[in-house]
């Protein structure tokens, strides 16, 4: 036990199960609403999206890279299985469909990035951002579909045993690639791969998949995210998921991730989007107005960062 | 040299552009030895060991291992004939700990569902451990992270991961050269208990101090040829220098 506790001091998660803790007992105190089931539920459910794009996020910041395009293909997987649904095609093929678009679009981001083209990531998926939100236009001419399968809307408006559906698949998701980082072999060669690719290499560990599947994970993450937006909204608008990309680099930044690899948690994601969340809600429930609420989080932001930055030297 | 060689070099050639980096350079390493390499800035040493490690392709010359010709054309090939670099840098990741640096690539791991492999953490620290104290190293906490140790901790776990992979031929180069005096004799030691793991070793050094402690032979390059080989129990620091700098056997030495 005072293994643990020591190891998790020294991680740099730490710092973010501190700042969610204060910040939680100080909402608590200002606001009654704050600490009851109901609320922190509606937080969980209202992160849940972000959370999950921010799973593929983490692995791609692992291996030292990052994926612009998230929102656009989480926008494009849901339009795509919306447009199926309402064509006709049954439910479970369009989701599956839809998902598997999502994983291609990744699959395209890694052939720019790890062939010997060799385009930044930065790049790479700025390109695609592009084209994915394009694309999303194309297929809906614009305007939203509505008017998805009232069975579809169940998904991810339906509870388990009292918790809603997409904090049960966020959980579940984050379980398996935390497991999956922290305890087996192949999620270990994401750091290998992200704290020296050259030394990763000459060990034997192929480097250009690791980073491949990186990318293939942020695309399925991002259009699993998709699918329980539309089936949320009952409805997909070309819009959606914008501005997503940000939110899950944020989380995964205050969850003590490395922008230059080899260094990240899935523990630590999720703890930073609850913060992110908690922090709108707080300031929702204390009538913070929503363009100070952007203010605020941009400053917890680079505050966490530089103390972070700071502890490392020290 | 009654072991017969482990490595033998024929007639290596490399030239970058106008310049000739090495001109028809023989080299032999025996089992179980230390050759300590010299010369001067641009004597072709570091060349020299690239070639033999993978990392650059001679224009002509010819690689023997026990006798048997190969083809060393990338540190893949290199590392599967037991020929490991250890580059300070290059050899190890940061950000994992010293556990994961020595097994990295060799997990052990335990197979669940007939698919995942976890890794087996604790059988790895213990195996380490082992390993480390085998040669001789102390070492705290091997699960550290390789970023948090000092320079001559880095060089020592790079070279007993290159031990461990059971490596026949270990090139350093300059592996004491940013260390101080305690960290480097540290260095030293290891360089020379590898003997008795059947480990052979090129190191590449300027401090004829060390290489007189560590090796058994010593062989001199400049402007890449070889001017001078000698067994370090028969020769001293001043004819060592005087290979070096060209001083005596002037006209042989420089084309």
């Amino acid at each position: 036990m005072k293994d643990v506790l020591l190891k998790l001091k020294d991680s740099r998660v730490f710092l973010a199960v501190i700042g969610l803790l204060l910040l939680s007992s100080l909402l608590s105190v200002l606001s009654p609403h704050f600490l009851t089931v109901s609320n922190i539920l509606n937080v969980l459910r209202q992160i849940s999206m972000i959370a999950v794009v921010a799973i593929g996020m983490t692995y791609v910041i692992i291996t030292g890279g990052i994926d612009l395009s998230v929102g656009s293909v989480l926008a494009l997987s849901a339009v795509c299985g919306a447009f199926l649904m309402n064509h006709g095609v049954s439910m479970y093929l369009a989701v599956l469909a839809g998902i598997m678009i999502g994983g291609v679009c990744g699959f395209l981001n890694a052939m720019l990035v790890v062939t010997r083209i060799n385009m930044p990531p930065f790049v790479a998926t700025l390109a695609m951002m592009s084209v994915g939100r394009g694309l999303s236009m194309v297929i809906t001419e614009g305007r939203p579909i509505y008017g998805l399968p009232a069975q579809f809307g169940f998904i991810a408006g339906g509870y388990f045993s009292g918790i809603p559906v997409p904090v049960l698949i966020m959980i579940l998701l984050y379980l398996i690639g935390h497991i999956h980082l922290s305890y087996v072999k192949t999620g270990m060669y994401f750091y290998a791969t992200g704290g020296n690719e050259e030394a990763a290499r000459v060990a034997g560990v192929d480097a250009k998949r690791v980073k491949l599947s990186a990318y293939v994970i942020s695309g399925f993450t991002a259009a699993l995210a998709g699918m329980i937006l539309a089936s949320r909204l009952v409805s997909i608008e070309p819009l959606a998921g914008l501005g997503y990309e940000l939110d899950a680099i944020a989380a995964a930044v205050i969850g003590g991730a490395n922008l230059y690899g080899g260094e990240g948690s899935l523990l630590g994601t999720l703890i930073g989007a609850i913060i992110t969340g908690v922090l709108r809600n707080g300031l929702n429930l204390l009538d913070v107005s929503p363009y100070w609420q952007q203010v605020v989080v941009g400053l917890v932001i680079a505050s966490v960062v530089s103390i972070n930055a700071l502890r490392k030297k020290s | 040299m009654s072991n017969g060689h482990l490595m033998r070099l024929e007639g290596i050639s490399k030239s970058f552009g106008g310049v000739k980096a090495l001109q028809d350079v023989d080299l032999e390493v025996a089992h179980n030895e230390v050759l300590a390499l010299v010369g001067d800035n641009g004597a072709g040493k570091s060349t020299l060991v690239k070639v033999i490690s993978g990392a650059i392709l001679p224009d002509k010359g010819r690689i023997f291992i026990e006798d048997k010709e190969v083809s060393v054309r990338n540190p893949r090939d290199a590392a599967l004939l037991g020929i490991q670099m250890c580059y300070q840098d290059l050899a190890l990741i940061d950000c994992l700990d010293v556990t994961t640096n020595i097994f990295l690539g060799r997990e052990i791991c335990k197979r669940v569902l007939g698919a995942i492999d976890f890794l087996s953490f604790k059988k790895m620290r213990m195996e380490s451990i082992r390993h480390l104290k085998d040669l001789g190293i102390e070492l705290q906490n091997v699960r550290e992270k390789v970023k948090n140790l000092s320079g001559g901790q880095r060089q020592v776990i790079a070279v007993s991961r290159a031990a461990y992979w059971g490596m026949r031929l270990v090139i350093l180069d300059e592996p004491t050269a940013a260390l101080g005096v305690r960290e480097a004799s540290r260095v030293n030691d290891l360089i020379k208990s590898l003997k008795q793991k059947n480990i052979s070793v090129i190191v590449i050094s300027h401090n004829l101090q060390h290489v007189f402690y560590v090796a058994d032979r010593v062989v001199v390059l400049r402007h890449g040829k070889k001017v001078g080989e000698k067994i370090i129990k028969e020769t001293d620091g001043d004819e060592v220098v005087k290979l070096i700098t060209g001083a005596e056997f002037s006209g042989q030495g420089i084309a």
